[in-house]
C-alpha cells in the first residue's frame, strides 16, 4: 500500500510538472510579457515604460533554456512555483501568497458546508427515488432534475437575490462579516443558491448509480433473505456505489479550497474565488498563474486519495 | 397431512408486442414436509419464475396474474408486506444459479449470513456469529472462523455456494428453493454440493424445490418430478416413474437423448425441432409440432392433466387416446 | 472574404451535412428505427430543437442590400440575416415595458406602440430580436466547441486504446495533466492568452472538455480492439488505418452522439458564466443576463431583458437535455457511467 501511494504520488509530481510547463507555455509563449505588460499599463504604454515594468516583474530575461542555460525563464518559473514564491501581483503589487492566506478563509466558510448539505441531500434524495423507481415519484424527480439543471446558476443567483433578498428581506442581498454572530446570515443566500442549482445534476448521477446497482443479483438474494427495501437501499446498494461517490467526493476537495467564482462574486464574499475574478478582470496573470497551480496541486493529492479510498470501498480492487 | 406447499393454477405473464405471455401457465404441484420436488425443464420454459412467484420475487414488468400459493395454509399471494417478508428466508429459503454473482460483493460472507439470521431472530452479534461459524463447520467450509472475515471474491466457485446454502438454511427453513444449485459449479464441485444438500435435507426433513435441466441430479435428489415445457407443467410423478416408465412424449424424447445412455456407432436421439418462442405459442399442445405421436386434436386443444396412477400424472392426448381404447 | 459570405458558405455546408446525414440514416435500419423511436418519446422537444436550429440557420444567411437607406447609411451597407430583416423596422429610442404604448421613463409615446411583445433594451432594440439572435451565438458555441473536440478526443483517445504502450502512456500523461487544472480557472486562463474572439473561447471550451470523452473513447476501443472481427481483419493484413477507419470508428458513433448533445448544454451554460465575467462571445444570451443585472436594482424593475434572456436559455437547454436524455436510452440502454 505504501508503494502504491509514493508510485501514486511520484506520477502526481510528474504531473504537477506537465501543469507547470502547460502554465509557462500559456503565459510566457501564448500570451507574451509584453502581451502582459501592455494590458498592465495600457495599449498605448511607451516602450520604455514595458521594458521598466518587464524588468520590474522579473519578465525580461530569455524564454527557453536553450537560449541562455543560467538564466532563462523556464527554469525561474518552476524555481518559483515549486518553492511557493510566487511573487507579486501583476495588478496591484501585494504578495500573492498573502492573498491567496486571506481569501482562503471566507472561500472555505462556503464551501465546506456546501459540500457536505449538499452530498447529504443529493444522497438522500437519490435513494428515496431510487426506492420509488418507475413509480410517478421517480419520474417527477427526473423531471425536477432536469428542469433544475436546465437553468444558468445565474438565473438562479438573480433570482434569488432579486425574490428573496430584495422582496422579501429575509437575507442581504451580497457581503460577509466573519463574525460568528452574523456570518451564518451572509452565507445563508449563497448556500441555498448552490445547493439548488448542483442539486439536479447530482441526483440524477447518483440515481443512475442506484438503479444501476438495485438490479443486481445479490440484491436479489438479500430480498429472498427478508430484506426490507429501505434496508436493502443502504446496507447493499448504497455500500457497493461507493466507488462513484467517492469519486465525486474526492474530485470536489480541490474546488473547497479555490472557491466558488460565480457565488463569491456576486455575494461579495472575499474568498479565493472572487481573488481569480479580479485577476481576470484586472489582468493579473501572475496570480492566475498561482491560483492554478494551486488547484492543479491539490488536484494531484486528491487523485491520490481517491484510488486509496477505492481499495477501501471496494475490497475487489487490488492496488497495483 | 396436508402439503406443505401447495400451488394451484399459478400464472405469471409479462408483457409481450401483442399482448401478456403467461411463461408460468396454469402450473399445479404441491410438495410433502420432508420432500424433494423437481422441477426439471429447458432453459426458457418457466421454471426459475416459478420459483420466484412462490417467494412473490417476479421481477418486474412480470406479475403474478392467477393462482393460489399455499404456505402451511396460507396463500402468498394474500400476505402483507411485513408477513411476506417474514416468510422470505424464515420459512422459504432460496439459492440461486450464479453464486458469483448472487453475493454482495464489499460485505464479508460471515457478516452476510449473520444478516439473514439478525433480519429474522432477536440474538445478539457474537452468538450469531458463533452460529454461522458452526454452520459453516457443518456444510464443509474449512477454516470456518477464519473464513468467516472473508469477503466473496477470495472464495471458489463451490465455497461461495456453499456459504449460499449456508445463509439459506441458518434460519432453519421449512423449504429451501433451490434454482441449479450446481449448474455454473465444476462437475466434481457438483457432486459433493449434491452430496451435501442430500446430508441436509435428511437430517433436518426440510423440503426442497429444486430447479433443474439435469437429469442427473433429478436422480441424486428428487423424491417426485415434475417436468416443465413451455410455461405448462406436461408430466408428473416420482422419481422411479418418471425415469422408469414416462408417458410423455416430451419426457421420453429427453431420456432418450441423455448422452449416458448412447450406443456407440449411432446417432444419439434427439427431439427434432426446437423450443418455440413465447410469442408463437400455439393453441392446444405447445409441443405439437415436434411430437412423433401428435394428432389432430393437439393442434386445437390443451390436454387436460391425466391421473395414470395415484401418483403419475400427464398432459397427452395420445397417451389419453390409448387408455380409452385400451 | 467579407465575413457574412463565409457564413452562407458554412450554412450552406452545414445543410448539405444534415440532407447527407438523413441519408445516412434513412439507408440503415437500425438508425431509422433509432429516430423514429425518439420521435415517438420525445416530439416536442424535438420540435423545439427543430425551432431553435431553424431561427439559427435563418440568422445565418446573410446578404447585403434590399434595405431602405432612409436613417442609417452605415447599416444599409452591412450584410443582413432573415431574422435581421424581420425586425428592420423596430427600433425605439429606449426603454419600454412588453407590449406598451409609451417609453418605460417619460412615458413619450413609441415609434410602433403595442408591437413589443417583450419590449425594448437599453437601446430601443427590440428584446424578443435579442433573444432570437442570441440562439445562433449559442448552437455557434455548442457546436463549433464540438467540433473541436470530438475530433480531438477521438484522435487521442482511439490512438491510446488501439496502440496502447508508449502511445497511451503519453495521452495519459496528457489527459492527467490537464484534467488537474481547475475547469473555470484553466478556461479563463486560455481565454486570457488567446484573445477573446470567438473562436478562442470556443478553442479554450474545446481544450478544457475534451478529456472525458477521450477517456470514454480510449475505454470502448480498448474493448473493441479485443473483438474478434478486428483480430480476423488483422491476420488478413488489413492495414491498422484501415481497421480503425471500418471497424473501430463506426462502433463508436453512438457514444459520439450521446456525448454531443449531453455536452451541450454544459457548454452553453460555460458560456454564460464566461459572459458574466466579461469574456463572453458578443451577442449571447449570457451577455444580456450580465447586461440586465443592473437593471433589476432599478426602481420600477426592469424585468424583461433577463426574462427573455432567461427563458431562451432555459427552453433550448431544457430541451436538448431531454433529447439527449432519450437518445442515450435509445442508442445505449445501460445509461453509460462516467468512467473514473
Amino acid at each position: 500500500m505504501v508503494a502504491y501511494v509514493i508510485r501514486r504520488l511520484a506520477y502526481g509530481v510528474l504531473v504537477v510538472f506537465g501543469v507547470l510547463f502547460f502554465l509557462f507555455v500559456l503565459f510566457f509563449w501564448v500570451a507574451t510579457p509584453d502581451d502582459i505588460a501592455r494590458r498592465a499599463l495600457g495599449e498605448k504604454a511607451p516602450p520604455a515604460a514595458i521594458e521598466q515594468w518587464k524588468i520590474n516583474h522579473g519578465y525580461d530575461r530569455e524564454l527557453w533554456p536553450w537560449q541562455s542555460f543560467e538564466d532563462n525563464m523556464l527554469f525561474a518559473h518552476y524555481r518559483s512555483m515549486l518553492t511557493l514564491d510566487f511573487g507579486r501581483s501583476d495588478a496591484d503589487d501585494v504578495p500573492i501568497i498573502e492573498k491567496i492566506a486571506k481569501g482562503a478563509g471566507p472561500s472555505l466558510a462556503l464551501t465546506v458546508p456546501l459540500f457536505l448539505l449538499g452530498l447529504v441531500a443529493s444522497v438522500m434524495l437519490s435513494l428515496i427515488v431510487a426506492v420509488f423507481r418507475e413509480t410517478y415519484v421517480d419520474r417527477m424527480g427526473v423531471v425536477l432534475c432536469v428542469l433544475g439543471m436546465s437553468v444558468s446558476i445565474l438565473l438562479y443567483i438573480v433570482g434569488a437575490q432579486f425574490l428573496i433578498a430584495k422582496l422579501l428581506r429575509w437575507f442581504p442581498i451580497s457581503g460577509f462579516d466573519p463574525s460568528p454572530d452574523v456570518v451564518a446570515r451572509f452565507l445563508a443566500l449563497p448556500l441555498l443558491v448552490g445547493l439548488v442549482s448542483s442539486i439536479g445534476s447530482n441526483v440524477r448521477f447518483y440515481r443512475t448509480v442506484f438503479l444501476e446497482e438495485v438490479h443486481r443479483d445479490f440484491v436479489r438474494t438479500a430480498r429472498a433473505k427478508g430484506c426490507g427495501e429501505a434496508r436493502i437501499m443502504v446496507r447493499h446498494v448504497l455500500r457497493n456505489a461507493m466507488i462513484p461517490i467517492l469519486t465525486q467526493i474526492v474530485i470536489a476537495i480541490p474546488f473547497l479550497f479555490t472557491g466558488s467564482l460565480v457565488l463569491e462574486s456576486f455575494f461579495g464574499i472575499p474568498g479565493l474565488g472572487a481573488l481569480m475574478v479580479e485577476a481576470i478582470q484586472g489582468n493579473d496573470f501572475a496570480t492566475l498563474r498561482a491560483m492554478v497551480f494551486v488547484g492543479s496541486v491539490l488536484f494531484v493529492v486528491a487523485q491520490v486519495i481517491t484510488d486509496v479510498s477505492y481499495s477501501l470501498a471496494d475490497p475487489r480492487v487490488r492496488l497495483e | 397431512m396436508s402439503p406443505l406447499l401447495e400451488v394451484e393454477g399459478l400464472t405469471t405473464s409479462f408483457p409481450g408486442p401483442n399482448g401478456d405471455i403467461p411463461v408460468v401457465d396454469e402450473v399445479s404441484f404441491s410438495i410433502d414436509q420432508g420432500e424433494v420436488l423437481a422441477l426439471v425443464g429447458e432453459s426458457g420454459c418457466g421454471k426459475s419464475m416459478t420459483a420466484l412467484s412462490v417467494m412473490r420475487l417476479v421481477p418486474k414488468p412480470g406479475r403474478i396474474r392467477q393462482g393460489r400459493i399455499l404456505m402451511n395454509g396460507r396463500d402468498v399471494r394474500q400476505l402483507s408486506i411485513p408477513e411476506i417478508r417474514h416468510l422470505r428466508g424464515h420459512e422459504i429459503a432460496m439459492i440461486f444459479q450464479e453464486p458469483m454473482t448472487s453475493l454482495n460483493p464489499v460485505v464479508t460472507v460471515g457478516v452476510q449470513v449473520v444478516e439473514a439470521i439478525q433480519l429474522h431472530e432477536s440474538i445478539n452479534k457474537a452468538r450469531a456469529r458463533e452460529r454461522t461459524i458452526e454452520l459453516f463447520e457443518r456444510i464443509g467450509i474449512p477454516d470456518a472462523a477464519d473464513r468467516f472475515d472473508v469477503y466473496p471474491h477470495q472464495l471458489s466457485g463451490g465455497l461461495k455456494q456453499r456459504v449460499m446454502i449456508a445463509m439459506a438454511l441458518s434460519t432453519r427453513p421449512k423449504l429451501l428453493i433451490a434454482d441449479e444449485p450446481t449448474t455454473a459449479l465444476d462437475v466434481t464441485i457438483q457432486a459433493q454440493i449434491l452430496e451435501l444438500l442430500r446430508e441436509l435435507q435428511r437430517e433436518s426433513e426440510m423440503s426442497i424445490l429444486l430447479i433443474t435441466h439435469d437429469l442427473g441430479v433429478v436422480n441424486e435428489l428428487a423424491d417426485r418430478v415434475a417436468v416443465m415445457y413451455a410455461g405448462r407443467i406436461v408430466e408428473a410423478g416420482t422419481r422411479l416413474e418418471l425415469l422408469g416408465h414416462p408417458s410423455h412424449p416430451y419426457t421420453q424424447g429427453l431420456l432418450r437423448s441423455n448422452p449416458a445412455l448412447a450406443q456407440p456407432g449411432k446417432p444419439l436421439p434427439e427431439i427434432p425441432g426446437v423450443v418455440p418462442p413465447a410469442e408463437e405459442w400455439p393453441e392446444g399442445c405447445r409441443f405439437a409440432n415436434r411430437c412423433a405421436r401428435v394428432l389432430e386434436i393437439c393442434e386445437s386443444e390443451v390436454p387436460e392433466s391425466l391421473a395414470l396412477t395415484a401418483t403419475q400424472s400427464t398432459c397427452c392426448h395420445a397417451v389419453a387416446r390409448e387408455r380409452q381404447n385400451a | 472574404m467579407e465575413d457574412w459570405i463565409i457564413s452562407n458558405i458554412v450554412t450552406a455546408l452545414l445543410l448539405a451535412g444534415f440532407v447527407g446525414a438523413a441519408a445516412a440514416v434513412r439507408s440503415s435500419r437500425i438508425w431509422t428505427d433509432a429516430a423514429a423511436s425518439l420521435w415517438r418519446r420525445r416530439p416536442i422537444a424535438l420540435l423545439v430543437v427543430s425551432f431553435y436550429v431553424a431561427v439559427a440557420i435563418l440568422d445565418s444567411i446573410l446578404w447585403v442590400g434590399g434595405v431602405d437607406a432612409g436613417e442609417d447609411v452605415v447599416s444599409a451597407h452591412e450584410a443582413k440575416s432573415v431574422i435581421d430583416r424581420l425586425f428592420l423596422d423596430a427600433r425605439e429610442r429606449s426603454y419600454s415595458a412588453p407590449l406598451a404604448d409609451v417609453e418605460f421613463y417619460g412615458a413619450k409615446p413609441l415609434a410602433h406602440p403595442g408591437s413589443h411583445p417583450m419590449g425594448t433594451d437599453i437601446i430601443g432594440r427590440d428584446v424578443v430580436y435579442m433573444a432570437l439572435k442570441g440562439i445562433r451565438v449559442a448552437l455557434l458555441i455548442g457546436g463549433l466547441t464540438s467540433l473541436i473536440a470530438i475530433p480531438l478526443s477521438l484522435l487521442f483517445g482511439i490512438s491510446a486504446g488501439y496502440f496502447g504502450g508508449r502511445v497511451d502512456d503519453f495521452v495519459f500523461f496528457i489527459m492527467s495533466t490537464l484534467a488537474s487544472m481547475p475547469g473555470l480557472l484553466l478556461l479563463i486562463a486560455l481565454i486570457m492568452a488567446m484573445g477573446r474572439s470567438t473562436l478562442s473561447i470556443c478553442i479554450a471550451l474545446a481544450v478544457t472538455s475534451w478529456v472525458g470523452f477521450c477517456r470514454l473513447v480510449r475505454g470502448e476501443t480498448l474493448k473493441l480492439r479485443e473483438q474478434d472481427y478486428v483480430h480476423a481483419a488483422r491476420v488478413l493484413g488489413v492495414s491498422e488505418f484501415q481497421i480503425v477507419m471500418r471497424h473501430i470508428l463506426p462502433n463508436l458513433t453512438h457514444l459520439v452522439i450521446i456525448t454531443f448533445v449531453l455536452t451541450f448544454s454544459g457548454l452553453v451554460l460555460s458560456e454564460a458564466v464566461l459572459a458574466w465575467l466579461g469574456v463572453g462571445v458578443d451577442g449571447s444570451w449570457g451577455q444580456m443576463i450580465d447586461q440586465a443585472r443592473s437593471e433589476l436594482s432599478r426602481d420600477p424593475v426592469v424585468w424583461w431583458n433577463i426574462t427573455a434572456a432567461g427563458l431562451a436559455l432555459f427552453g433550448l437547454l431544457l430541451a436538448v437535455n431531454m433529447v439527449g436524455d432519450a437518445i442515450r436510452d435509445i442508442l445505449d440502454p445501460r445509461t453509460l457511467r462516467e468512467s473514473s
